[in-house]
């Protein structure tokens, strides 16, 4: 494509990096399997296939789904992978997490890194997949994240399956004294119809996992699927309807302490006076040690409960030391200003001669706006926490996380280990919308772990600690203008948006020595890789560094992007009087997949009818993750407020795997748009964060949720992600309604600032 | 002192100023109720103290002075109560770290008002924040439980 000359030198120094990580070590190393965990810790009688089966000899059969539950319902779909193909029901197993291993590594979240849209399929586009899919494996990136882990296990994890049943199958025909193509499987058995004699997977298994696996695999047509494509019961909800110790606060062990930690709010600095006298002589406190990291200095707290623990670190008694950043909303807001007037930035789509057009425009023909949004909190409802235990020169790391490898790799070089020596025991995760893809509770715990002597120690923050050290999705400002064809529609599209780079925040608290390669993508994910053809269509990311820590927050800059974009060509459709669909419709001929969703979802949403009077719609679009999602919301006014009627959500996914849990991912991820929109925002003063807690940082609640009506597509021929994808079209769909109820048409994130809601 | 926690004594040694969250969690390790707040402002601790849904992290666990029923204590045996299995049947949770709390406060609700309107599991529920949004399936849990419990006791 011809788009590919013009994409900055820079940008390919990702691909650089990812070569240089991968593909130039050699083929060897990207063919070569890695070890199987699972062989290190077998019971006896117990065994392994590959990384994903285990089997017992009394024929219990483990399905390892290595990748982060907080919520997605990843672990039902990735096990429906394997038990698909090993030709078992969801019943019949039991599915664990597994441990930390390389083995797991996540190739599909990097191979979209590259700076190309989903639909470039050209060879350039496509060798960097290749080549950043590759990196994901030989780092051994065992990761959840960028709705990645189902398109990442999808091959594999059936192969796992597949592997298994044709080993276990092979050894049966040998203890039968039968061909294998005469035997079936049923339920965890191997049956031979002819004789009815039959043999359970456990009488087996350990001569099974002698034979080599097969060189070949055929895998099932979809049409030969009994469990995927169709609703699975969940294999968490017993579980989670019991309130069954399934998460990382709900570690008990023996012998164990507690602990929490007072940080620095102000983000690097240090403590400058300290007075532990009084929080070290209240009841239960065991010791009160410095924490000193890249994820920030402050104080351990370590206690015989959690209470206690929190009244002493609220008892210890510090002043801290300067903020070295833009220490309130006002420097912040200069910091942008500065960065937009600074140039175009890093530009990631370039088609035509943007400057050339908007040269010659006349200005009635010329539409230009700023747009905003704040930072903003993750709030998981699990508090971070974790819980470590330093005994015989062993770690054993137990740790809601997103990034099994990377936690144990660091928190190695704390506890002064080997990472052979740490065991990290991923726990169910309570939300983790990217929050948890970080390092700095486990580390907190690790470290705390070095002062109880051996003894395992539970480390839970507080709320306020929550709030005021999260890793915050970045504030964002656009500048944006459009030149209007004779017919209305965009002949131009100039857009510059500054951000902070999270790469670059991410790098710096972890691995610090790593300088970021090229543009951070994430900064205009959004806006540079929509699906519409404009003559003249230039996307710049221009780099603001802020000092505050910033990370991935669902659907990372698509969060903001979609509103940015999405919002801005509402306003074009506004000025052209063009009904924002059928624009869209107009701007997207190119790609049948988005015109079959733009369709679904104005026959769902009845978009062409005329709304009675006090009542609104509006939509958005946008591409992300890999997926094609359009949402249409209808508003009310209410005489006290807005209120949010209804949703209607088209996506598609190209290939749905579990309708039921897609559907509820898509109300989940339009449910956390929305409550961004309404009113979430996080503000500085004095080098701090203002919010603490649930009542000045809330979310969406039971009385403000929508009615949802969802359409799942899958006409796009490749899978695309699932669990974020909802998120970006719900706050430029809310706002546009908002503009369509009210005429105020608000630029500035969150809507409550203009607009109140009921 | 003495707690009767889904209907057995248990017997801890705490600061009477700790909220009964953490007595119940820390010290006699019952893990039902989550920990989201502290200011009873997420109802992630939601617990019965007879039969009122109260919010355990911003109770002193010295002012506790009647029957505490957890999350534990919704199932006789290995039969999930109506609105537990209501949930699974409608497939509710996510990350499941807020039903403990909603569970509660549905099953409150349910025993203070059988048929409850769509306004009544909005007002009941409202203080029960859920990050995921399980919402719509939990407006549709709490109908499909109370039309279970009604034919249940009809």
């Amino acid at each position: 494509m011809s788009r590919l000359g013009t994409i900055t030198r820079r940008g390919f120094l990702i691909a650089a990096a990812a070569i240089a990580g991968g593909v130039a070590v050699g083929y060897y190393y990207v063919r070569a399997p890695y070890p199987n965990p699972l062989e290190d810790d077998l019971d006896s009688g117990e065994a392994t296939f590959n990384p994903y089966v285990k089997i017992t000899a009394d024929n219990a059969v483990t399905v390892i789904a290595p990748r982060a539950e907080m919520g997605q319902g990843v672990s039902t779909t990735l096990a429906a992978l394997v038990a698909e193909e090993l030709g078992v029901g969801l019943d019949d197993i039991s599915v664990e997490h597994g441990p930390a291993s390389y083995a797991y590594y996540n190739s599909a979240m990097l191979a979209e890194g590259g700076p190309f849209p989903l639909f470039d399929e050209g060879m350039i586009a496509q060798t960097m997949r290749g080549a950043m899919g590759a990196a994901g494996k030989v780092l051994g990136l065992q990761a959840t994240g960028g709705s990645s882990s189902v398109r990442d296990g999808f091959e594999r994890m059936r192969r796992a399956g597949a592997a298994a049943r044709h080993m276990l199958t092979a050894a049966a025909a040998n203890a039968l004294g039968v061909s294998a193509n005469e035997l079936t499987i049923r339920g965890k058995s191997i049956l031979h119809e002819v004789s009815g004699r039959s043999v359970t997977f456990g009488a087996v298994a350990a001569a099974a996992a002698e034979i080599d696996p097969p060189s070949q695999i055929t895998l099932k047509e979809p049409g030969e699927w009994r469990l995927l494509g169709k609703p699975q019961p969940r294999v968490d909800m017993a579980a989670k309807v019991t309130g069954a110790p399934i998460f990382g606060i709900d570690v008990h062990l023996p012998e164990m302490l507690y602990g929490t930690v007072r940080m620095s709010p102000r983000f690097g600095a240090r403590p400058i006076e300290t007075d532990l006298s009084r929080a070290e002589a209240m009841p239960g406190v065991v010791a009160i040690v410095p924490i000193d990291t890249t994820y920030g200095h402050g104080f351990g707290v370590i206690a015989e409960n959690t209470w206690a623990a929190f009244q002493a670190a609220a008892a210890i008694e510090v002043e801290w030391g300067p903020a070295d950043y833009p220490a309130d909303d006002a420097a912040i807001e200069a910091a942008f200003k500065q960065a937009l007037a600074s140039g175009a930035g890093d530009i990631l789509r370039d088609d035509g001669d943007v400057d050339a057009a908007f040269a010659d425009a006349p200005a009635e023909r010329v539409i230009e706006a700023d747009y905003a949004v704040p930072f903003l909190a993750h709030a998981c409802m699990e508090p971070m926490n974790a819980t470590a235990r330093l005994s015989g020169g062993v770690l054993e790391l137990w740790s809601p996380n997103q990034v099994p490898t990377l936690t144990r790799q660091l928190c190695a070089d704390l506890a002064g280990v080997e990472i052979e020596s740490v065991n990290v025991h991923t726990t169910h995760l309570g939300g983790g919308f990217g929050r948890r893809g970080e390092m700095g509770f486990s580390m907190y715990a690790t470290l705390l772990a070095r002062h109880a002597d051996g003894r395992p120690v539970k480390v839970t923050w507080t709320r306020e600690e929550d709030v005021a050290h999260d890793v915050y999705r970045p504030a964002a400002r656009g500048r944006f203008r459009a030149r209007l064809g004779e017919d209305g529609l965009p002949v131009a599209l100039d857009m510059r948006i500054a951000s902070p780079s999270i790469m670059a925040s991410v790098l710096k608290r972890t691995f610090p020595s790593i300088s970021p390669v090229g543009p951070d993508k994430s900064i205009v994910e959004g806006s540079f890789d929509q699906p519409y053809s404009i003559a003249d269509y230039r996307v710049g990311a221009v780099e603001t560094p802020l000092g505050i820590p910033v990370g991935f927050w669902r659907s990372v800059g698509n969060s903001y992007n979609g509103f940015f974009h999405e919002c801005f060509l509402d306003e074009i459709a506004t000025a052209a009087k063009l009904d924002p669909l059928a624009m869209r419709r107009t701007l997207m001929g190119e790609h049948p997949a988005a015109l079959k969703v733009l369709d679904r979802l104005a026959e769902i949403s009845n978009w062409s009818a005329p709304v009675p009077a006090g009542r609104a719609k509006g939509m958005a679009f946008t591409l992300s993750f890999g997926s094609w999602v359009a949402e249409a919301v209808e508003i009310a006014e209410t005489g006290q407020g807005i209120r949010i009627d209804k949703v209607w959500i088209v996506a598609d996914v190209g290939r749905a795997l579990d309708p039921a849990i897609i559907e509820a991912q898509l109300v989940s991820g339009a449910v956390f748009g929305l409550s961004s929109a309404m009113n979430q925002e996080i503000t500085f003063a004095d080098g701090m964060t203002e919010q603490s807690n649930f009542h000045d940082f809330d979310a969406m609640r039971i009385n403000q949720c929508p009615q949802f009506e969802i359409a799942i597509l899958e006409n796009y021929h490749r899978m695309g992600g699932v669990g974020e994808i909802a998120t970006p079209p719900a706050v430029p769909a809310l706002a546009n309604a908002v503009f369509a109820l009210t005429g105020k048409r608000v630029r500035r994130l969150p809507l409550s600032n203009a607009v109140e809601f009921v | 002192m003495r707690l009767t926690v889904n209907g057995n004594a248990v017997d801890i040694d705490a600061d009477p100023d700790m909220p009964l969250l953490w007595a119940l969690r820390d010290l006699a390790g019952i893990m039902g109720p989550k920990f989201g707040c502290g200011i009873a402002a997420c109802g992630a601790c939601t617990v019965l103290v007879d039969g009122m849904p109260t919010r355990s992290c911003s109770i002193p666990v010295g002012y506790v002075d009647g029957a505490v029923t957890t999350i534990e204590g919704l199932a006789d045996g290995n039969t999930l109560d109506a609105v537990q299995q209501a949930w699974i049947d409608e497939q509710v949770p996510q990350c499941g770290y807020c039903q403990s709390g909603q569970i509660m406060s549905a099953y409150a609700l349910l025993e203070e008002n059988p048929e409850p309107a769509d306004d009544d599991i909005d007002q009941a529920m409202a203080g029960n924040l859920c990050r995921c949004g399980t919402y719509p399936r939990i407006r549709a849990a709490i109908k499909r439980a109370a039309a279970v419990k009604s034919r249940a006791g009809a």
